[in-house]
């Protein structure tokens, strides 16, 4: 599996990605520079966490006019797969692989912690190593999560399950005491119509190794090379 | 062309949660300033524009909050034009 990590100024979790990818799933990650517009060969992209472009205007909202993202939007409608953490989701709901937005916490409060997730969905190339229903340990560290959008499509991803992570308790209990930042329906992540750009405020690259406190990250990016070498969920 | 500048006000719509609001009219109720009902943080942008006519200025300020001064999904936006170099007339 060949992954590229997208590297936008201001990105701050590229090298925690890279890491995570090359020295403890064993994958060939590059770095690709945001004004780069060649992604040919790759299986995976992954958009980092961070504040690229300082965050400016909104989360995301500069980041997808960089010139790497013509190359990322082709690379989406061709079936490759997308992976956005924190701010790499903030930037695909800005650039409309995903739909609805990210906006302020309720509680105003730069959360950066530990939470548990629950899978919906294990059923997509992200998650194909859970079980449904299975509680994962993953940090965020976000100011802007707060997943908003409009009613009829929330509906309809909820009934077509791609609701993929739910903030929950330890018990899978999706109740507002576990939702961190008051996303709508304690949505943590979601995958699009076709299943292969997945959007997630938890960061899976800071628990793929007992040291940095947790391995459940390997539930998901280890998911993705599964998919990637079997080409099937 | 003409130099037009371009006011533009950009709030969340009245649907969508705004906790920086409610922190602020907290804030003010502590304060003792009780008749604050309500208040909504917004952003306002100033841009001067190239156009052959005030329309064709505000057709293009509309273009760029479209295409990204506002985020359509939780975001409204209002346009005002002024003519450029307004601010340094005067009496």
């Amino acid at each position: 599996m060949k992954c590229a990590v997208v590297v936008f100024p201001g990105s701050n979790c590229d090298a925690d990605v890279y890491h995570a990818l090359t020295d403890d799933l064993g994958v060939d990650a590059h770095y690709v520079w945001h004004r780069e517009s060649d992604i040919t060969g790759y299986d995976v992209v992954v958009l980092p966490g961070g504040f690229s472009y300082g965050d400016y205007l909104r989360a995301g909202a500069i980041a997808r006019f960089s010139p790497v993202m013509v190359s990322v939007q082709r690379f989406a409608q061709r079936g490759g797969l997308v992976l956005g953490i924190c701010n790499g989701f903030q930037i695909l709901v800005e650039a409309g692989l995903l739909p609805g937005a990210l906006l302020k916490n309720d509680n105003l409060q730069f959360r950066c912690e530990w939470t548990t997730l629950r899978v919906d969905n294990h059923c997509t190339p992200f998650t194909s190593r859970c079980r449904k229903g299975q509680v994962l340990s993953l940090p965020i560290a976000h100011g802007e999560g707060r997943y908003h959008v409009d009613s009829d499509t929330l509906k309809e991803w909820n009934d077509a399950g791609r609701i993929v992570f739910r903030y929950a308790t330890a018990e899978g209990d999706a109740c507002r005491e576990a939702n961190p930042n008051g996303s709508l329906h304690n949505i943590a992540g979601i995958v699009n119509r076709e299943g292969n750009v997945l959007g997630m405020m938890p960061h899976p690259e800071r628990a793929t190794n007992s040291l940095v406190g947790g391995e459940d990250g390997r539930w998901v990016l280890g998911s993705l090379v599964d998919y990637v070498e079997r080409g099937c969920v | 062309m003409v130099e037009y500048r371009a006011l533009i006000k950009v709030m969340l719509k009245p649907t969508v949660l705004d906790p920086q609001g409610v922190a602020v009219r907290n804030s003010l109720l502590t304060m003792g300033y009780e008749a604050v009902k309500s208040v909504r943080v917004g952003k306002h942008l100033e841009l001067t524009l190239e156009a052959n006519s005030e329309n064709g200025a505000y057709c293009l300020a509309q273009e760029l909050c479209d295409e990204l001064l506002a985020n359509p999904v939780v975001e409204e936006y209002h346009i005002e034009l002024a003519p450029a170099g307004e601010e340094k007339g005067g009496t």
